[in-house]
């Protein structure tokens, strides 16, 4: 187990190593960074200035290097647009957006998975059809869209929710809404293809065999070893939905880090463009890294590959 | 087997397989979903390619003196413009029609060449095994670390949004499912007995994968292809949405939805058409692949 949790670490740190390459040659790909701060009045002394002072006349390897030591101790740098530290403006964004995300996640554990168990025990049957249906439209909805039409409706026309801000818990809720509304379909499938295999095992048998109560069996025998990779990729799908918040945060004006990012790539202020792109993908990576484990933990088979 | 179970479990068992009736009536939905995403596709395709005969206005022409005219339904509409005009007078109904080029073109394209890459990897990867197989999964983890829409949106801006930028952004972008599939599918494949009889006859390498494996996991990637055609024009409605994608005055669904973003509190149907376009088209998509699913799947669709 030791080793497989140290080799996939291992694979996870390079991984993020790599994505800091790309998200620095983001930064160099942009053009030459001494015009861009010294803005478009600068002499040409004062932009041989700025490159001096802002380490820019040395080589891209050292450049790297300092860029990828002052990420490392979460220092990314000062902001073009807002001439502030990056890392005070992340830290400003992220709880509206780790707010947005989880409640987006547990919206969509909470409806896929009783729906998928209820779709898998009554195979078939009208919930089932309706189950998929709902999957299949999820998956076809823009999520811009779909967050439009949620403000017109609750915002607009019944007044129920505000159409923007993150002032109040109530500005959440349509937001996660259309977040979580497209996490959804996957794991309800995954709920439901799970539990259909489950509940042909052996030992689900021999649980009903021996008498138990339906509710037991389908409860604490069947849903328990059905919803372990469902979990597993509710992790993933968290780190998917930071990555979605820049959609969902312009649409809903929330002060998030995807709205952070879309400002940024609109004003050209790449230290925080690319600081937000390696942020989310670290997301990422540490959350599919936790999602691997735990399936290896509970599974052992996973262990060998 | 039924006979070795307790009553109960008896009746929980015949509850949960479907007797043949329901069965039946699941694969005639499944071809009808197939039938239904394949009809609204090809009449979709058929608008797109006949778009300049259908569209009854020209899709850029500006008449400020109609603007924002509601479609037919509203007491206002007229049949002159069925579905209204926009802010600058543009008739909608041809902006629509113009529209699903633009949609059907990147989601085809991004489609082939996404599928192009993941597929190449995925097969070397399949069939080689080790060394090449490591460092394919290592492109395929990097690449899945990536936040799509970001990504493809901080590119965009850095090399100016337009329908090529696009298309090559997300065709770069988008092979992972086509690795993975295309290399779960050659593992099984590759101890096959005609994978290994052309082995042992000294075929070529290129002929054993273009005419012995490809064309056996063709049908898995073709499933995966419709939903690469999906996710790619709602990607690309997402970045022109954004103003990072296809630019104006292009007739674009998502730069519909943008343009008329200002407007939806008092006139929603501007966001409601190009919207419910797109939905219903990525949704006949969806259905088609569901069904082409089931179809080489015979098991059903327990997945």
């Amino acid at each position: 187990m030791w080793a497989f949790v140290f080799k996939r670490t291992l694979i996870a740190l390079s991984v993020a190593l790599t994505i800091s390459v790309l998200c620095f040659s983001l930064l160099q790909l942009s053009g030459d960074l001494a015009l861009s701060i010294g803005g478009p009045e600068a002499t040409a002394e004062q932009v041989e200035q700025i490159r001096v002072d802002y380490g820019l006349d040395r080589p891209v390897i050292q450049q790297f290097t300092t860029w990828l030591w002052g990420a490392v101790q979460l220092d990314f740098g000062r902001s073009y647009y807002y001439q502030s530290e990056v890392m005070d403006l992340v830290v400003e964004r992220l709880p509206v957006t780790m707010t947005l995300g989880i409640l987006a996640l547990a919206i969509a554990l909470g409806v896929s998975i009783p729906l998928g168990v209820v779709a898998a025990l009554k195979r078939g049957s009208w919930i089932d059809r309706m189950a998929m249906a709902i999957a299949v439209t999820g998956q076809a909805m823009p999520n811009f869209w779909f967050g439009l039409t949620l403000i017109i409706v609750f915002a607009v026309k019944l007044q129920w929710f505000p159409a923007a801000g993150s002032d109040s818990w109530q500005g959440f809720v349509l937001p996660a809404v259309a977040l979580g509304y497209y996490a959804t379909p996957a794991m309800m499938r995954l709920t439901r293809s799970g539990m259909l295999e489950v509940l042909e095992a052996d030992y689900i048998r021999t649980a009903r065999a021996k008498g138990l109560r339906t509710g037991t069996v389908i409860f604490k025998h069947a849903l328990r070893n059905a919803v372990i990779p469902v979990v597993a990729l509710a992790a993933v799908e968290l780190g998917f939905m930071l990555g979605g918040s820049v959609v969902i945060e312009t649409v809903f004006s929330l002060r998030g880090l995807g709205q952070l990012a879309w400002n940024a790539i609109s004003r050209n202020d790449y230290p925080v463009v690319q600081a937000i792109v390696l942020i989310i993908a670290l997301f990422y990576i540490v959350l599919t890294l936790l999602a691997d484990i735990l399936n290896a933990a509970l599974d052992p088979r996973l262990r060998a590959r | 087997m039924t006979d070795s179970l307790t009553p109960s479990a008896t009746a929980l068992q015949s509850q949960l397989t479907p007797a043949w009736q329901t069965r039946l009536w699941r694969s005639t939905l499944n071809n009808r979903s197939l039938a239904i995403g394949l009809l609204i596709i090809a009449s979709l395709g058929i608008v797109a390619l006949l778009a300049p005969w259908l569209a009854p206005h020209d899709p850029y022409l500006q008449d400020t003196a109609n603007r924002m005219v509601p479609p037919f339904w509203h007491d206002t509409g007229s049949w002159t413009h069925p579905l209204g005009t926009d802010r600058l007078g543009r008739d909608y109904l041809s902006r629509l029609i113009f529209g699903a080029r633009i949609s059907l073109f990147i989601g085809l394209v991004v489609a082939l060449i996404s599928g192009l890459i993941g597929t190449t990897l995925g097969v070397l990867a399949g069939y080689f095994g080790g060394r090449v197989d490591a460092v394919v999964s290592y492109l395929l983890t990097t690449r899945l670390a990536m936040p799509v829409v970001l990504v493809a949106l901080a590119m965009a801006s850095l090399i100016g949004g337009s329908m090529l930028t696009v298309t090559l952004l997300l065709g770069l972008l988008l092979w992972d499912r086509f690795a993975v599939v295309a290399r779960s599918a050659t593992q099984q494949l590759r101890d096959a007995e005609y994978v290994q009889a052309a082995q042992a006859l000294g075929c070529p390498l290129p002929y054993i994968l273009l005419r012995e494996v490809l064309p056996n996991i063709a049908g898995a990637l073709i499933v995966v292809a419709t939903l690469e055609v999906a996710n790619a024009i709602l990607l690309e409605a997402t970045l022109s949405f954004l103003g990072m994608g296809v630019q104006p005055p292009s007739p674009s669904w998502g730069l519909m939805i943008a343009e008329g973003k200002t407007y939806m509190f008092f006139q929603p149907w501007v966001i409601t058409i190009p919207g419910g376009a797109l939905f219903m088209l990525v949704l006949a998509i969806n259905l088609l692949g569901d069904g082409l699913r089931d179809l080489s799947a015979p098991g059903g669709r327990n997945e």
